[in-house]
């Protein structure tokens, strides 16, 4: 290897190198932090809800006037909601997960200790749950239409029991969640709620929520003139069953509108759309950014082999083959990218610093930075791959000429 | 002399055009992705009502959870709060607000009822935020205090409902009670929405605006954010109204340091009574907030575009690296002309400016190729914001089209200061030699 002679020679150049590893620090700071933000994101939005996303959707319906009999009315939409062929069963529910908005409190093991409340959603919902939301039941029982308590809002709260998701139950019980089954648990107001059963998963409406896994299921429809139903389809009929479902509620004879007829793909893309905004925009940066450094890489070593278009022939008529020619400049640019991506290393860590102090994102992971220096030096050498093919092809005569 | 050296940059282009397009494009790209960021972070981050931003102010009260640690006061007032603050404040200009929302059935049978998102507010809430009228007007503090059934609609509202006429003196009704039009917007959807953050500062305009009084007295339905820390002695209306929950946006605006002074006082004096009762024990850092010390606080500026604009930083600092290194190349590479030029007789002086000019003129075409590509990532964003968000605020203006070009040579110039100082003091000997 001829690294002596070519360290010699790029001390001679000390700006061209300081400008290419510089470069080469900056786009791997900004593209590793950049990958690491997407894959952070990335995993928040493949969080599943537990519910059948692909076959779900739902709508809402508004009553007004004094007409206007929800309670009689959500029976109605109901039954002739689940004989729908293609329907697998539908449930009310005061929130969508993954829409963003629910309502929540929180929970705790002893009554009239505020300090020790555990937050969670709540999803006030009937005794068709389970298959609407796709749950599965991994302790406990169902709720019974018996259970489903019927109020207006300003009427005394008396629904008695509860279904929790699994990260609930371990939040109150983090030896074992098995525990909480068949427990009273307290509200705020100290009102009491049995666990009859336990799901395997369950997010709450708000994704950036610090206890998104934290969910309590309970039977009660809120009359209140407005009425969300959550329906869950055999696969393939959803589109078909979301025009029918709103053409029949809307023709049934009641003084109501309906809105928000969504499926929960959608809801969830409505949802994440900043996240996934974020996430195209730092792809284009990407992008971008490699192909600005690779042309900056290509453009100064073609100066540089210019510049020493002589030199070149001259070591070509002394001898050297073509292939150590090109050597020569891969070795170079190795050099120089080797120096870039280790600075790029430590700007990487820095910048990350950076933002887990100010925007409370999680530390990045260690294979960060060193896939990240491994693909910088392999773009390097692919940039350079080019300019010294064509610094190999020049021919040894060239030594003889005087430019 | 100006112009023939900008002919000489420009032939100086064409003598070398893949590596000069390669600079035009490389400053084009880091300053148009700059400009993108800066103009999502000079519209989110900038003052959205400048000329009185210092006047409004919003109140912070001390609430507190003794039971939750960590407890953040909610940014809203409670309500015996707010109605308080109404009667103390009656000297100035001041408004309590809140959402809500209804059904609407439209007059005559063309159109089918539909949801509406409305504001409750104080009637000085127009003359505060200097909210551009139509047709008509707003209320009075009289409206205010009987609980007059009237509204103003949004320009949008009052383009569906009737066609975009003068619709004041006609009636709408909203969950069965009727309300008078007493006036109509001009268009206005303030990004950030800065008189109500709490559903984010990209939101929707309301479309319907009536006197706050209405809400409390139960005729709408209330919406939009509620945070409690003590459960309501039980589930009336009433229970929610005296409870510990923060529902209510309060503005007030003070004209000048002695009225804001005196506001100030009377705040304290308020805190200190209510913590004699055993409420607010949880002393706040400051409880008067004009409108960007607001913005500030509810962080109003989204962590994305924060983080982006590091990132965009970076990526024009890689762009003007480039461009240091090929502007190199370029000036070196045309040794010998400046040797020819040097020999008959230029001075290290019109070299320098000959040699900015050109470095200015490659900036110049980054720049304007540049405000393309901010165009094409500002539109692309629109897209990707998707239908139901207001995008009409992510515009190029002329503040950004100047930053834009004057950005792109004042970076193209400075990158290339140190090429240029190469240039002007090359050896002419060494170079007419080899001629």
């Amino acid at each position: 290897m001829e690294l002596g002679p070519i360290t010699r020679a790029l001390l001679r150049n000390k700006l061209g190198v300081i400008l290419i590893a510089l470069q080469i620090a900056f786009t791997m700071t900004v593209i590793v932090n950049a990958v690491y933000i997407i894959n952070d994101r990335a995993a928040n939005m493949a969080r599943p809800s537990g519910l059948d996303e692909a076959n779900t959707f739902h709508i809402s319906s508004i009553g007004y006037g004094n007409s206007f009999n929800e309670s009689v009315v959500v029976d109605e939409d109901l039954n002739m909601i689940r004989q729908l062929p293609g329907v697998i069963d539908a449930t009310v529910t005061n929130a969508i997960p993954v829409s963003g908005s629910g309502s929540s409190s929180g929970y705790g093991l002893e009554p009239g200790r505020r300090d020790t409340l555990v937050p969670a959603a709540i999803y006030r919902v009937d005794e068709h749950v389970l298959e609407a939301m796709d749950l599965d039941l991994v302790a406990g029982v169902p709720f019974t239409a018996q259970q489903i308590v019927r109020r207006t809002p300003t009427e005394e709260r008396q629904v008695t029991e509860t279904i929790l998701s699994q990260a609930m139950a371990e939040s109150l019980y983090p030896d074992d969640w098995r525990q909480a089954l068949n427990q009273n648990i307290y509200g705020p107001d100290g009102s009491a709620l049995r666990v009859v059963g336990i799901v395997d998963r369950l997010q709450a409406p708000w994704p950036t929520f610090t206890y998104v896994e934290n969910s309590m299921l309970t039977p009660e429809i809120t009359l209140d003139n407005s009425t969300t139903y959550l329906v869950r389809t055999e696969p393939g009929y959803r589109d078909e069953l979301m025009v029918e479902v709103e053409e029949r509620l809307a023709t049934a004879p009641h003084q109501r509108i309906l809105r928000n007829n969504q499926s929960l793909e959608y809801t969830r893309t409505e949802s994440y759309r900043i996240d996934s905004l974020m996430t195209t925009i730092l792809k284009v940066v990407i992008g971008t950014l490699m192909f600005i450094t690779a042309m900056g890489i290509v453009g100064l070593a073609v100066f540089s082999i210019n510049r020493r278009r002589k030199q070149i022939g001259t070591r070509r008529a002394l001898g050297a083959t073509r292939f150590s020619i090109l050597r020569y400049f891969m070795t170079e640019n190795l050099i120089i990218s080797a120096a870039g991506v280790t600075l790029g290393a430590i700007m990487t860590v820095g910048f990350n610093m950076f933002l887990v102090q100010t925007f409370n994102m999680p530390r990045i992971d260690w294979f960060y930075a060193p896939i990240g220096m491994l693909a910088l030096l392999l773009l390097g050498q692919l940039a350079v791959i080019g300019p010294a093919r064509s610094a190999a092809a020049i021919t040894p005569a060239l030594a003889t000429r005087s430019v | 002399m100006f112009m023939y050296y900008v002919r000489l940059a420009a032939l100086s282009y064409r003598r070398n055009p893949i590596l000069s397009s390669l600079m035009v494009l490389a400053v084009a790209v880091g300053v148009g992705a700059y400009m993108v960021v800066f103009t999502l972070n000079y519209v989110l981050g900038g003052d959205p009502i400048p000329h009185k931003s210092d006047q409004l102010y919003h109140i912070q009260f001390d609430y507190g959870d003794p039971d939750v640690a960590d407890f953040e006061p909610p940014p809203q007032l409670a309500y015996r709060d707010a109605i308080t603050m109404l009667e103390q404040s009656s000297d100035f200009r001041r408004a309590a607000t809140s959402k809500f929302v209804a059904i609407l059935e439209p007059p005559g049978n063309d159109l089918r009822p539909f949801f509406v998102n409305g504001r409750g507010s104080s009637a000085d809430f127009f003359a505060m935020f200097d909210v551009p009228f139509q047709y008509g007007n707003g209320w009075d503090r009289a409206a205010d205090d009987g609980q007059r059934q009237v509204v103003v609609l949004s320009q949008e509202l009052n383009e569906r409902l009737f066609g975009g006429a003068d619709s004041v003196g006609e009636t709408i009704n909203m969950d069965g009670h009727v309300f008078t039009v007493i006036g109509v917007l001009d268009y206005w959807e303030p990004t950030p929405k800065f008189y109500d953050v709490n559903n984010g500062p990209i939101d929707t305009g309301e479309e319907a605006y009536i006197p706050w009084s209405l809400i409390a007295g139960q005729q709408l339905r209330r919406s939009g954010n509620t945070n409690c820390w003590a459960a309501p002695e039980n589930s009336s209306f009433e229970a929610f109204l005296n409870a510990e929950c923060a529902w209510v946006q309060f503005w007030v605006e003070l004209p000048d340091s002695q009225s804001f002074d005196r506001y100030q006082t009377m705040v304290d004096n308020y805190v200190a009574e209510q913590r004699d009762f055993g409420r607010m024990q949880f002393p706040v850092e400051k409880r008067l907030y004009d409108v960007n010390e607001w913005m500030v606080y509810n962080e109003v500026q989204p962590d994305e575009t924060r983080i982006l604009s590091a990132l965009a930083a970076m990526l024009l600092a890689v762009c003007l690296l480039n461009t240091v290194g090929l502007l190199l190349s370029k000036f070196l590479g045309k040794s010998g002309e400046i040797g020819v030029r040097q020999a008959l007789g230029a001075g290290k002086g019109s070299l320098f400016i000959q040699h900015t000019i050109e470095a200015g003129f490659i900036g110049a075409l980054g720049g304007v190729l540049g405000l393309g590509v901010a165009a094409i990532g500002l539109e692309g964003i629109k897209i990707l914001l998707g239908p139901e968000a207001p995008t009409q605020w992510i515009t190029i203006n002329v503040t950004v089209i100047a930053t834009t070009i004057l950005l792109a040579i004042a970076s193209t110039i400075i990158a290339g200061l140190y090429p240029i100082w190469r240039a002007c003091n090359i050896n002419p000997a060494i170079h007419l030699k080899t001629q």
